[in-house]
């Protein structure tokens, strides 16, 4: 919503003319399906969020109703998987943005003149998209498991103690977060890296700028739509994502975010209400967030 | 009313399950209005209007689809599933069989909104646990069997498990096979942690030498049960189980978690977690141990009945509204309640089997599983099962809730 509403400030600035008509025409499926798709079951999230347990005490019976302190319940229930779930999107953002970068520079600049290597090195990162990210996740599960080569060896070398494993921490989902996501973060920053124009670096070393401020300067804010819309990609995604965390693949009884909250209130326990109310905050706060931080990075029009 | 108890012990136990089923409802309704109305609403239908059985299509088709647990059903070097194949190529009625059940609540989930409008949930018979059986025949969401088509079930079945207040003649739900919950360990690997050659109690689960590696089964009636028993209540009595004591299981369970004890709680996948070492010691079901040492061509796995009791439950047999082929679905459970085809089933899963005569099969063919008192109790080992208390829908929402937030980490 963040988007359609910043995006109004250019749209705003076309005139009408006669072709709005076709223009209509042209939108009309577009406009069919966010209202279908994306109105509808918003909508219907927001009635359930507020509905009240049926009188008749039965297990996921709930009526209509206009019960606000769900929203209440969900938060002071599950504050702390609300605070998780932000603090290891911010984390994994920050570490996909940290890995991706310097990847996403040497294909789309170092590599630029070497069409073959850089055809190679996108492959290596477009390539994991090919096998479905469950099956990857769970192949980690099994590298990270407690009997693996790799627990054994960091118990070896006295990186864990004896009692501590991979599996089921806060540094396995993270890992698993930053890991499947970094795609996503590398591909928009090669993306607005590929168009840059090498002779304005070349421009700045004549000028007698070192090559760091250089980068500081010419480099990194041209290529910050890419690093915008890469953090977009990923942080959203993994404020919802409740694969890694769960219990059956890289999360353990402490790393359960509002996805795994929504799973278990939606599938376990059949509290509609709270896993809706819990959905629409993770909706609003994602919202408030990222327009807090597109305005604040002064990007409105790069969006 | 009170008729005398049948000799056999294991009868003697499950009449005696059953009747305490019976007292607490009928005490239930006692209470007045309020508690009355209660209990009517939670037997009628939640709709307005009954659901009715859908049209049976099984003189047409065919065909037959079954949702049921994971290490469920006997199975050969192949991956076949000699019973099953037998019963198709037998009756002509080719068998899906879906392995959807890995836990009672998400399977529930999955199918409740079509079960609750008489649509077909994509199986015409399913085997979930008791528990939830008895709150989908409150709901009104089963088929009526008929007794007609299964003459075996009326032969076979062990008598204990009829009497059940929601379902006397056992014509809404037929149990598939009785389950043990106790505690499952990986043998070398716990002797190496501990020092001690098998877990004797639930308390063995939090040795710090298995931190962990200790696994917890996510179904609450088992695990929390287990702890409760442990504590020296008797979950089968309201008096004994209350809220305070549940939610001071659920706590301690808790704090084991917290302090890194608990490896993870799981689904029937908890096997998984044994195989791949991840963890040495779980609570568990009793026949899952025999398939993970036949996968793992291992003899590693043990289970144990801890000194402080096991929960019993059984899994059973449903059709519900929507499903299309229940003539189908009657003519499988008759083929199961075959004592040659109940034993040979019996032998590979391990489970409690509800068919009377099964274990005079299994006494000619292998008279070591005949003896085994996993599959057929003995008095002894029954006087430690117990199975947990019914609850009503707001009671069963608080303890869920509360046992979720264990699985949430709160």
């Amino acid at each position: 919503m963040a988007f359609v509403a910043l995006g109004q400030g250019s749209a705003g600035s076309a005139t009408p003319t006669k072709t709005s008509r076709v223009a209509f025409i042209l939108l009309a499926p577009g406009l069919i399906y966010l209202g279908l798709f994306f109105l509808t079951p918003l909508v219907s999230l927001i009635i359930t969020s507020l509905k009240v347990s049926s009188p008749t005490g039965e297990i996921g019976m709930y009526d209509f109703g206009f019960e606000l302190g769900n929203y209440a319940y969900a938060i002071g229930q599950y504050l702390p998987q609300i605070l998780r779930s932000f603090t290891y999107a911010i984390i994994a953002t920050v570490m996909a943005l940290m890995i991706s970068y310097p990847i996403a520079y040497f294909i789309g600049v170092k590599a630029r003149n070497k069409p073959l290597l850089q055809a190679m090195l996108l492959t290596l990162v477009i390539a994991p998209f090919f096998i479905s990210f469950l099956l990857r996740t769970f192949a980690w599960k099994q590298i990270f498991s407690n009997d693996s080569p790799v627990t054994n060896f960091l118990h070896t070398i006295g990186l864990l103690a004896p009692d501590q494993y991979v599996i089921g921490t806060p540094f396995a989902v993270v890992f698993g977060l930053t890991y499947n996501f970094i795609p996503f973060m590398t591909l928009p920053i090669y993306t607005s890296l590929e168009r840059l124009d090498i002779r304005l670096l070349e421009a700045g070393s004549d000028l007698y700028a070192t090559p760091a401020k250089t980068f500081w300067k010419v480099t990194f804010p041209l290529s910050l739509p890419g690093v915008i819309s890469g953090t977009l990609l990923t942080f959203i995604p993994i404020s919802g994502d409740y694969v890694n965390a769960s219990r059956d693949f890289l999360g353990g009884s402490d790393t359960a975010m509002i996805g795994n909250v929504v799973e278990a209130n939606f599938f376990r326990i059949q509290d509609y209400p709270t896993a809706s109310a819990l959905s629409v905050m993770l909706m609003a706060a994602i919202v408030v967030l990222v327009s807090m931080y597109v305005r604040k990075s002064g990007t409105e029009d790069l969006l | 009313m009170k008729q005398g108890l049948p000799q056999d012990p294991m009868m003697r136990q499950l009449v005696l399950m059953a009747r305490h089923n019976m007292t607490r409802r009928a005490a239930l309704a006692g209470l007045g209005g309020t508690a009355a109305a209660l209990s009517l609403a939670s037997c009628a239908p939640a709709g307005e209007s009954a659901l009715t059985p859908a049209a049976d299509l099984s003189d047409s088709e065919k065909v037959l689809t079954w949702h049921n647990w994971p290490l469920y059903m006997d199975e050969d070097d192949n991956g076949n599933y000699p019973t099953l194949d037998r019963f198709q190529a037998e009756t002509g009625i080719a068998v899906d069989y879906l392995l959807e059940i890995d836990d009672n609540d998400t399977w529930y989930a999955k199918v409740k909104d079509q079960l609750a409008l008489g649509q077909d949930i994509g199986a015409d018979v399913a085997s979930p646990t008791s528990w939830l059986v008895d709150r989908m025949i409150g709901l009104g969401y089963l088929q009526k069997m008929d007794d007609a088509n299964m003459p075996n079930k009326v032969a076979n079945l062990a008598p204990a498990y009829l009497g059940n207040a929601n379902d006397p003649d056992r014509t809404l739900s037929v149990p598939y096979q009785g389950i043990l919950g106790g505690i499952a360990y990986h043998k070398a690997a716990f002797k190496e942690a501990t020092g001690k050659d098998a877990p004797t109690s639930v308390n063995d689960l939090w040795l710090p030498e298995l931190k962990g590696r200790v696994g917890l089964l996510s179904e609450m009636r088992d695990t929390v049960g287990l702890v409760l028993m442990a504590q020296g209540i008797d979950i089968a009595s309201a008096d004994s189980l209350t809220e305070d004591a549940f939610n001071a299981a659920v706590e301690f369970i808790a704090a084991q978690v917290s302090s890194g004890q608990v490896f993870n709680i799981k689904g029937n996948s908890y096997a998984e977690d044994l195989k791949n070492g991840n963890i040495i010691a779980a609570t568990a079901w009793s026949g899952d141990i025999t398939i993970i040492n036949f996968e793992t061509e291992s003899e590693d796995f043990g289970f144990v009945i801890p000194e402080e009791g096991a929960t019993i439950s059984a899994d059973a047999f449903v059709i519900p509204m929507g499903a299309q082929h229940k003539k189908n679905a009657e003519a499988l459970i008759n083929y199961y309640y075959d004592p040659v085809n109940a034993a040979e089933l019996a032998a590979w899963v391990n489970y409690v089997t509800p068919v009377v005569g099964a274990k005079e099969v299994l006494m000619e063919t292998d008279p070591d599983l005949a003896n085994n008192p996993l599959i057929f109790p003995d008095a002894e080992l029954l006087s430690k099962t117990h199975s947990f208390r019914a609850l009503t829908g707001q009671e069963e929402q608080r303890f869920a809730t509360a046992w979720q937030n264990v699985l949430l980490g709160a």
